[in-house]
């Protein structure tokens, strides 16, 4: 009888541990969506009556005038990303690819990983100031290209550190599976491993893609803005982070209205990006394969 | 065709575990033959030897010659030279996940060049024919994951990979042991068959596979090869006492 009740009492501490190990579980989940979900209402109740067609196709209207849109930071934030893309993206690939596959346990591995790393913990703002130094000084002046420059930089690192990460995780199987068929290493590396963890590497751009889309730091310095149409290279351009921190910080209602709009739009075209590229790149994935 | 295999004084290293020790052996074309002996003898280590992937290990060292037919390995040619001459099959299913079945047994002619769209087409199928895969998967070639597979199938897939780059020899490392039975006595009927067309080196823990499948037996024991004979003799007459020992289950 004693044992039975013992047997009773232990079952209901087990079950009380399980409800409150789910319930923190839920709690913890709830806690981190909860910030994203919080700014996201708040930026649609703040931006959203702000926007309508002239905001996507007109430029910033000159102080004193009402209206007015951002057209042009919409534009030049896709060429500053496109031109970082073309920077971080295969730099950051080809670094991950030697980590993980061509330098691994080498001395010149363990220092471009070290580097990579304090790469990726220098402060946007230096950055934007190293390439004023090394970019914006020689040319004379500001342009999208050094703005590019810069954010293509800071892409490295995320790109490069998990792509070594996900080519990695490709079981060594594979590898020796394509090596036992009279593949060369090389080409084993590009046609098999890195087509095996491509849906992660792919990830990692995205993620670092992301976290450049909106930084303004960097920018100051390098693209500068522009309150002008401008897709040159050559010229300074504006772009949507820039351009919310100039209205965000101006004594005007109107252009604190319209930066809470660009935002909206700024976080809604990098989620729109990002699911964009993730569909394009799943399509063609074959039934089955993990 | 198959060729012959003759091994003389082969050592292999691991960092500085001596894993083979001064192995000589003869392994007859167009016939199989087993390696059986405990776990970590050095039969796996063997095989890996045979088509150079030993090497692939940065700590591994090998001395001694392996010829294969006429050729030399660790003299005269490079080792993806030689691997596609010597096909390999691993103990886990390994198929190309992000391939369709087609493009993993295409997969090794593919990579290296080849893309003769109809010479490809009949290689595949002659090659999941050979692997008595062809009729379970024929209808979803170029729609279905290689990881969509089962287990016993995905086996199946990675010995028809292996057979379309058309090699001598075929080595395979424990190719049952991860595969229910009946994918198991499917392999057993493959390996069988595929013996008039290659030479067949089949590493195993399962001593009446060896007995069913293989002409000759070797027993492998902390490196050394102890024994090498025709499986019947190995099996109801062995010569050394350590054999006998293991085929009749007192040790291993």
């Amino acid at each position: 009888m004693q044992l039975k009740d013992e047997h009773k009492l232990q079952t209901r501490i087990r079950a009380l541990t399980d409800g409150a190990a789910t319930g923190l579980a839920v709690l913890s989940t709830v806690l981190v969506v909860a910030p994203l979900v919080a700014i996201f209402v708040y930026l649609v109740y703040r931006g959203a009556s702000s926007l309508n067609l002239d905001f996507f196709t007109q430029i910033p209207k000159p102080v004193g005038e009402s209206g007015g849109g951002m057209a042009n930071a919409i534009v030049g934030s896709g060429v500053l990303l496109g031109l970082a893309s073309l920077i971080g993206v295969p730099l950051g690939i080809g670094g991950g690819i030697y980590l993980a596959e061509f330098g691994r346990g080498t001395k010149l591995a363990n220092a471009v990983r070290f580097t990579a790393d304090v790469l990726n913990g220098v402060p946007s703002i230096v950055m934007g100031m190293a390439i004023l130094a090394m970019v914006v000084h020689p040319e004379g002046h500001f342009s999208a290209l050094s703005g590019g420059v810069a954010l293509g930089i800071m892409m490295i690192p995320t790109v490069c550190r998990t792509s070594e990460e996900m080519l990695l995780m490709v079981p060594n199987a594979v590898r020796e599976a394509a090596l036992a068929l009279g593949v060369p290493n090389w080409r084993s590396v590009l046609s098999i491993t890195v087509k095996t963890a491509s849906p992660g590497i792919i990830t990692g751009c995205m993620l670092a893609f992301a976290r450049v889309a909106g930084e303004t730091a960097p920018l100051i310095f390098t693209a500068f803005g522009n309150s002008n149409w401008s897709t040159s290279l050559n010229e300074p351009i504006a772009a949507l982070p820039l351009q919310i921190y100039v209205y965000a910080i101006s004594p005007y209602d109107d252009w604190h209205r319209l930066a809470w709009a660009g935002a909206l739009v700024l976080i809604v075209l990098i989620v729109l990006a990002v699911s964009l590229v993730r569909y394009v790149t799943s399509r063609g994935v074959l039934k089955g394969a993990s | 065709m198959g060729v012959g295999i003759e091994v003389t004084t082969l050592n292999a290293w691991y960092g500085t575990n001596h894993t083979l020790q001064d192995i000589n052996l003869h392994i007859p074309a167009n016939h199989a033959t087993a390696l059986i002996g405990p776990s970590g003898c050095g039969k796996s280590t063997f095989v890996r030897c045979i088509n150079r992937m030993h090497e692939t290990n940065p700590i591994a060292r090998v001395t001694g010659s392996v010829r294969i037919g006429d050729l030399d390995i660790y003299a005269d040619a490079n080792p993806v030279e030689i691997r596609r001459r010597v096909g390999m099959v691993f103990q886990r299913p390994n198929p190309f996940p992000t391939m369709s079945i087609y493009d993993n047994v295409a997969a090794g002619l593919k990579l290296n060049g080849y893309s003769n769209r109809h010479v490809l087409d009949e290689i595949v199928e002659k090659s999941l024919k050979n692997s008595a895969l062809w009729d379970e998967v024929k209808d979803d070639l170029k729609k279905k994951s290689g990881a969509s597979l089962s287990g016993g199938q995905q086996q199946r897939l990675c010995i028809a990979r292996a057979l379309a780059v058309d090699p001598e020899v075929l080595l395979m490392d424990e190719p049952a042991s991860a595969l229910d039975p009946v994918s198991t006595s499917k392999i057993e009927d493959l390996i069988f068959q595929l013996k008039s067309q290659y030479t067949i080196v089949i590493v195993t823990h399962n001593m009446q596979q060896a007995a069913r499948v293989a002409e000759k037996t070797g027993f492998f024991l902390n490196g050394r090869m102890v024994e090498f004979d025709s499986t019947h003799k190995i099996f109801t007459n062995p010569s050394d006492k350590r054999t006998e020992d293991y085929i009749t289950g007192r040790f291993g």
